[in-house]
């Protein structure tokens, strides 16, 4: 046996340790937070910009690493101004690939340069890159959850009129919204949960919970309600999943999150049918 | 209505006026001095060539675009963005065969959607939307997805989407396009029986004239940057039109009475990047 089948014995020989409780504190913030804004992502298309913050976030982080400040810092305040620009372009300059592509590979290019000027060069850019729930700090998770809480408020007061404004834009629109202003305050939105959540998956693995467990959802109930619900469950039970195996396990924390998150996707896309 | 109408009631009968309205973009006029107005409970038909300006007409009636010259008055004043008093269905919808949504969702965030924060009042607004859906045959389409819906059946419901806020007037921008002949005849109808129930003045964009020609008060046509108005008999007549554009145009009828008009179109302003047939 690799690990205890009792799983109450196992969980407290995990939260003997801090790290692990900072790792369960940070990743049960951030999955109900993915789940939420995830669903908004599916929904609105906008997975690609959901990528290009989280590799922005990446040239801030690397700077402010580079700065010695905390990257979560670096990390924010780049995809957010990131996301603030984007949207004011206009809400269809979201589906504008190219742009949006141009501005991300540059952005991982000066994140590049930042890194390799740093000394700690490779453990700090495969944390970033990768993700290392296991070495979230105390303050880090002070940080997300004040983050958090921000974003779940505002998520709260904007939610019904950013709905509305993804399914039928244009209707929207003429009965006098402003669709702009709500374009603008989903991708800030957007970019600080992405920030949050790289701590957790990493820039290059952000779609495991902010786009995969809300694409999972949307095919199994036609309530957006409860399919914010679910992706928030299922970016849940990923994250403690990969969590406990991990701890008895010598494999990256993201790797499991992926794979199960990944897995109950393909369950659901080619096994559950309506 | 009763008899004895005031001159005032009588004015505001006429709830859409355009004086001379010239409109278009910067640097580019799409159609210009077009004198109408149409009163309260009129179907009218917006009909002519792509990209002769017909949504530019509807976006002038939403407050969404300035004319260039002349004025347009809806309910009696300028165009404002956001009015209640118009329920809209746009040509284009993000909605698509992913959009794993249920219609009643769809419906109500059209009653309820421009408010800030959680809805307070759930039930009121779940009967708003079914009301809205039963108006329009589509109180059992509304627990299921718009992903599985058919080309008419999503036409309905996106009209319950515009009905749910009580609208005067509706503005329905090619919702005929893709329909088979059958769909076509069923949602015209439909448009029909709303425009005369509730009284409410339809603004309907077509390509084809002929399924709505029976149903219509007035007819809207616009091409080659200029805009006729009045009771189809009246204005789809080559004399008349021939008149406008200073060119023949022909309006021929077959034997069924359906009409095609030949001419009008060669001369269209812009976006001539479809090829298709002007049979109106």
């Amino acid at each position: 046996m690799l690990f205890s089948v009792n799983v109450f014995s196992a969980l407290q020989q995990i939260f003997q340790y801090q790290f692990m409780q900072h790792a369960f504190e940070a990743g049960t913030i951030i999955s109900v937070v993915a789940g939420i804004i995830g669903y908004l992502v599916v929904l609105r298309r906008t997975s690609f910009a959901a990528h290009a913050y989280a590799e922005i976030g990446f040239a801030g982080a690397a700077g402010s690493a580079l700065a010695g400040i905390n990257p979560l810092f670096g990390l924010l305040s780049a995809s957010t101004i990131a996301g603030f620009g984007i949207a004011v372009l206009g809400n269809r300059a979201t589906q504008r690939d190219v742009e949006i592509g141009s501005v991300l590979a540059f952005a991982l290019g000066l994140g590049l340069l930042f890194i390799s000027l740093y000394k700690g060069y490779a453990t700090e850019a495969y944390s970033i890159l990768f993700g290392e729930i296991l070495g979230i700090s105390g303050s880090s998770v002070l940080i997300t959850l004040a983050v958090s809480v921000l974003i779940l408020i505002a998520a709260a007061l904007v939610y019904r009129p950013i709905l509305f404004a993804s399914l039928d834009e244009d209707v929207a629109e003429a009965k006098g919204m402003r669709t702009l202003l709500l374009g603008v305050i989903f991708m800030v939105l957007l970019a600080a949960s992405v920030s949050i959540a790289i701590q957790v998956t990493g820039v290059l693995l952000i779609f495991a919970l902010m786009v995969t467990p809300a694409a999972t959802a949307i095919r199994l109930t036609k309530k957006p309600m409860y399919a914010v619900a679910i992706a928030a469950i299922i970016s849940l039970f990923a994250t403690w999943t990969g969590l406990f195996i991990a701890f008895y396990q010598p494999y990256p924390v993201s790797f499991f999150i992926t794979s199960i998150v990944f897995g109950l996707y393909l369950i659901v896309r080619f096994i559950y049918r309506k | 209505m009763r008899i004895g109408i005031t001159h005032k009631i009588e004015t505001q009968r006429e709830i859409v006026i355009a004086r001379n309205l010239t409109v278009g973009y910067k640097g580019k006029t799409v159609w210009k001095e077009a004198n109408f107005s149409i009163n309260r409970g009129e179907f009218v038909a917006v009909i002519g060539p792509n990209g002769a300006g017909k949504t530019t007409m509807f976006r002038m009636l939403l407050g969404l675009q300035k004319p260039l010259s002349g004025t347009l008055d809806v309910f009696g004043a300028r165009p404002r963005r956001g009015s209640q008093r118009i329920g809209y269905v746009p040509q284009r919808h993000t909605i698509d065969n992913e959009t794993n949504i249920e219609c009643i969702e769809l419906v109500r965030l059209a009653f309820s959607g421009n408010k800030w924060g959680f809805s307070l009042s759930r039930r009121e607004e779940k009967k708003a939307a079914f009301d809205a859906l039963e108006a329009v045959g589509a109180r059992e389409l509304a627990n299921k997805s718009l992903s599985s819906l058919s080309g008419g059946e999503l036409q309905r419901v996106y009209l319950a989407e515009a009905l749910v806020s009580n609208p005067e007037m509706l503005l329905l921008d090619e919702p005929l396009s893709n329909l088979d002949i059958r769909r076509v005849k069923e949602l015209v109808g439909l448009v029909n029986r709303t425009v005369r129930s509730r009284n409410v003045t339809a603004f309907l964009v077509a390509h084809d004239i002929n399924p709505l020609i029976q149903f219509l008060d007035k007819v809207i046509y616009v091409a080659n940057g200029k805009v006729a108005t009045g009771k189809p008999e009246q204005v789809l007549t080559s004399k008349r039109l021939t008149a406008l554009y200073e060119t023949d145009v022909e309006v021929l009828r077959d034997s069924k009475g359906n009409i095609v008009i030949v001419g009008a179109e060669d001369q269209g302003i812009d976006d001539h990047h479809e090829d298709e047939m002007d049979v109106i």
